[in-house]
């Protein structure tokens, strides 16, 4: 069994089955990553590009390691230094990167849908890295291997998101994916800041942080962005601190050894204190580890002997 | 020379009649209607089994030019029109320069007269170059050939400034027509705001956005009497509020258009630019409040909000793309096939609300098929399908999500001033 798309735009049309082939694919694939020699053939002669349209550090150099650690030639493309600067369309610079020999781009970008564009105009198999406040898989991905490898299991959790649900890609990724795997999920942040139309993903929307925390395995904070209060969303950072800001008396809430997950990057002392960005039930660090490995699992299934149906593309 | 219709089925919605006869076409006026006209040498279309209506109307186009001629030009678009089925469209200011002086609305009257192949009538800007800032001038532009005002596209933010374009423009006996949106609800988004949009990614316009100005606009016409006309109507609550204000007098007219009818924000799935649109596709309670609104008299006319774009504005990102779908040549099939066929309105109810209606609204002697009428005639065949080809376009837009639709019901033949503009679905050159 393979992925059965041919790109990897959201967790929204993947199956419970394709997300537990991709997270038992990692486990190996984190193996390599503690060896002294982190380099297999697996991916030899074979190119993934990563193409990224806003700054990025940790999702982009993730891509980087994953397709280097599988011994695939990485090319970076910044969108700053890039003809896109220029002008040019997200179609035509794909275009010209296919051209190039390209067998996976992974797209990091600014609006919704970017990835499924380029996905319908290329043949080379597309990732997404983000894509406004669409979709963002392979976070999501890193995010229930990570829980799944600290609990022994997803289903029946109780995974509890926190912050602005509206603008985050993570958190509908992570939606998607929590609840195909069988979690409960609560969600928990500003009224201003939850989009409408949740109770349709099958998840709850809490009316406050306690309610969302109460007994939760799982603890998803999302970084706050400064931007939504000067664009008018919450009054101030204190205020959001104080209301949703997840500190050491709130985490008691929670079941004990909750686990505390952040995408990073983090604002502490405003949705995390650094006290429990640090503490011992945060795995902040482990999901970055764990963020090459799923990434190498997803490279490996799609063009590499994963790829079974490849030849159906 | 003098043109017979032969035995359609006449539909006249002045007098709500529909019966078999012949029309008989003299100088470029209706010369005759009755059964068993002689030939006489005239020539002949053969309409048996097919409808004959009072021209179509399309009170909400945007021809582009001047200014945005890659889009559409007039020689285009009134091509498009004539496909259509339509004889007759108003044309919406905002061009480049924005129709908001005599000056572009005779310019846009001259070049229709030149190189249009079906009637224009402009429509003036509200306010100078559509900002909302002060009136533009809408007595000289009333000269000039505009048939009513409105700000589509740019909603007039100011109340106090709308309600001083409402208190002349009845002065001058114009309407205005509103594009109700109020662009600090709307600001930023590209799409209907609900479950669709979280799932995508894209930021919302809820439908409280189109709502509060349909209840503002229709609180100063109210107060100041004039007449005013609701564009695009997309929402129940945008159907209620008309409706409502109807049964107390107030003097509200609005219209729907074919997608608004007949698409839900689901169409979004997969970001088709060609579905971005503004007022934006909502949910089902809404489409069957539209339908409902139309049945029951609350809307009055079917316009298209024809808004062409090309290739490349549209083959990009959704939120980076400009929101308008082209209209004119799917118009009559998706009335048909969506309203008519499925039994929402009859034959007699469509064709008045693409005829008679929009030119009562904009004070125009069109829409009617009586004795010395301009013969502006549409031929529709109720059992004719295809199969929607934006190649075969005769616009230059190909920006529709109707694209490998089957319709049923189709225009067949547009008559404008007595000759003959569009036959079979090919334009006359």
């Amino acid at each position: 069994m393979g992925l059965s798309g041919k790109d990897l735009t959201g967790l929204r049309n993947v199956s419970p089955g394709e997300i537990q082939l991709i997270l038992d694919t990692a486990a190996p694939m984190k193996e390599i990553i503690k060896r002294q020699i982190k380099k297999v053939p697996i991916l030899r002669g074979r190119t993934v590009v990563t193409v990224f349209y806003e700054t990025s550090t940790r999702t982009r150099t993730s891509f980087e390691l994953a397709a280097k650690y599988l011994s695939a030639d990485a090319v970076n493309i910044a969108a700053a230094t890039s003809s896109v600067k220029k002008g040019e369309s997200l179609k035509d610079t794909a275009r010209t990167i296919e051209a190039m020999g390209a067998d996976v781009v992974a797209l990091r970008h600014p609006m919704a849908g970017a990835a499924e564009l380029l996905g319908g105009c290329l043949g080379a198999r597309v990732i997404n890295a983000g894509d406004g406040a669409h979709e963002h898989p392979t976070q999501a991905l890193l995010d229930l291997f990570t829980v799944r490898e600290k609990k022994g299991r997803i289903e029946g959790l109780k995974v509890a998101i926190i912050g602005d649900i509206l603008y985050s890609r993570v958190a509908r990724s992570d939606i998607w994916g929590y609840t195909k795997m069988g979690a409960e999920v609560r969600l928990a942040g500003p009224a201003t800041l939850m989009p409408p139309g949740m109770e349709k993903f099958g998840v709850k929307v809490c009316s406050c942080l306690e309610e969302a925390l109460d007994g939760a395995d799982v603890i998803n904070v999302l970084r706050i962005q400064l931007e939504r209060q000067q664009h008018g969303l919450f009054p101030n950072l204190q205020e959001y601190s104080r209301l949703f800001g997840i500190d050491r008396e709130r985490l008691r809430l929670a079941a004990p050894g909750a686990l505390v997950m952040h995408p990073g990057p983090m604002n502490r002392g405003v949705e995390i204190s650094a006290e429990v960005a640090d503490g011992l039930q945060s795995v902040i660090n482990e999901q970055v580890t764990n963020g090459v490995a799923v990434r190498m699992a997803l490279l490996y299934l799609l063009i590499g002997g994963g790829a079974q149906n490849e030849a159906n593309y | 020379m003098k043109l017979i219709i032969r035995g359609g089925m006449v539909i006249d919605p002045v007098t709500g009649s529909m019966s078999e006869k012949d029309i008989l076409v003299s100088k470029g006026r209706i010369a005759g209607i009755d059964a068993g006209i002689g030939s006489n040498g005239a020539t002949v279309i053969d309409a048996r089994g097919k409808l004959v209506a009072p021209g179509l109307i399309d009170m909400h186009v945007h021809l582009r030019e001047p200014g945005y001629e890659p889009k559409e030009t007039i020689y285009t678009g009134t091509r498009a029109a004539a496909r259509g089925g339509f004889t007759s469209v108003a044309c919406m200011p905002n061009t480049n320069p924005v129709a908001d002086n005599a000056a572009v609305v005779s310019f846009i009257k001259d070049k229709a007269a030149a190189q249009g192949v079906v009637n224009v009538y402009p429509i003036g800007a509200i306010t100078r170059g559509s900002k909302g800032g002060e009136l533009a001038g809408l007595g000289d532009m009333r000269e000039a050939g505009a048939v009513a005002f409105s700000d589509d596209g740019s909603p007039v933010m100011n109340a106090g400034l709308m309600r001083r374009a409402m208190q002349y423009a009845r002065m001058l006996g114009m309407t205005i027509i509103s594009h109700c949106e109020d662009i600090n609800l709307s600001a930023g988004g590209s799409m209907h705001e609900g479950y669709i949009s979280t799932v995508l990614g894209l930021k919302g316009i809820p439908s409280s956005a189109e709502e509060v100005m349909v209840a503002r606009d229709i609180i100063l016409a109210g107060e100041t009497g004039c007449r005013l006309h609701i564009a695009h109507v997309s929402t129940a609550g945008s159907v209620r509020l008309v409706r409502e204000a109807k049964a107390r007098g107030v003097r509200v007219t609005a219209e729907a258009t074919p997608h608004h009818f007949t698409l839900t924000d689901e169409a979004v799935l997969g970001y088709d630019t060609t579905t971005k649109v503004n007022p934006p596709l909502r949910l089902v309670e809404d489409v069957a409040a539209v339908k409902e609104g139309l049945a029951d008299g609350t809307i009055d006319v079917i316009a298209t909000d024809h808004a062409p774009h090309t290739l490349e504005e549209k083959d990009v990102e959704y939120e980076r793309a400009p929101f308008g779908l082209v209209g004119l040549e799917t118009a009559v099939g998706l009335v048909w096939t969506e309203l008519v066929a499925t039994g929402f309105l009859t034959p007699l109810q469509a064709i008045t609300m693409m005829s008679q209606n929009p030119a009562r609204v904009l004070g125009i002697p069109r829409g009617t098929l009586e004795i010395g009428a301009d013969a502006d005639i549409t031929i529709i065949d109720p059992d004719f399908s295809g199969v929607v080809d934006p190649v075969q376009f005769a616009g230059k837009g190909r920006n529709t999500p109707f694209g490998g639709r089957l319709l049923k019901g189709l225009p067949r033949a547009t008559i404008v001033g007595g000759r003959v503009v569009m036959q079979g679905g090919y334009v006359n050159r």
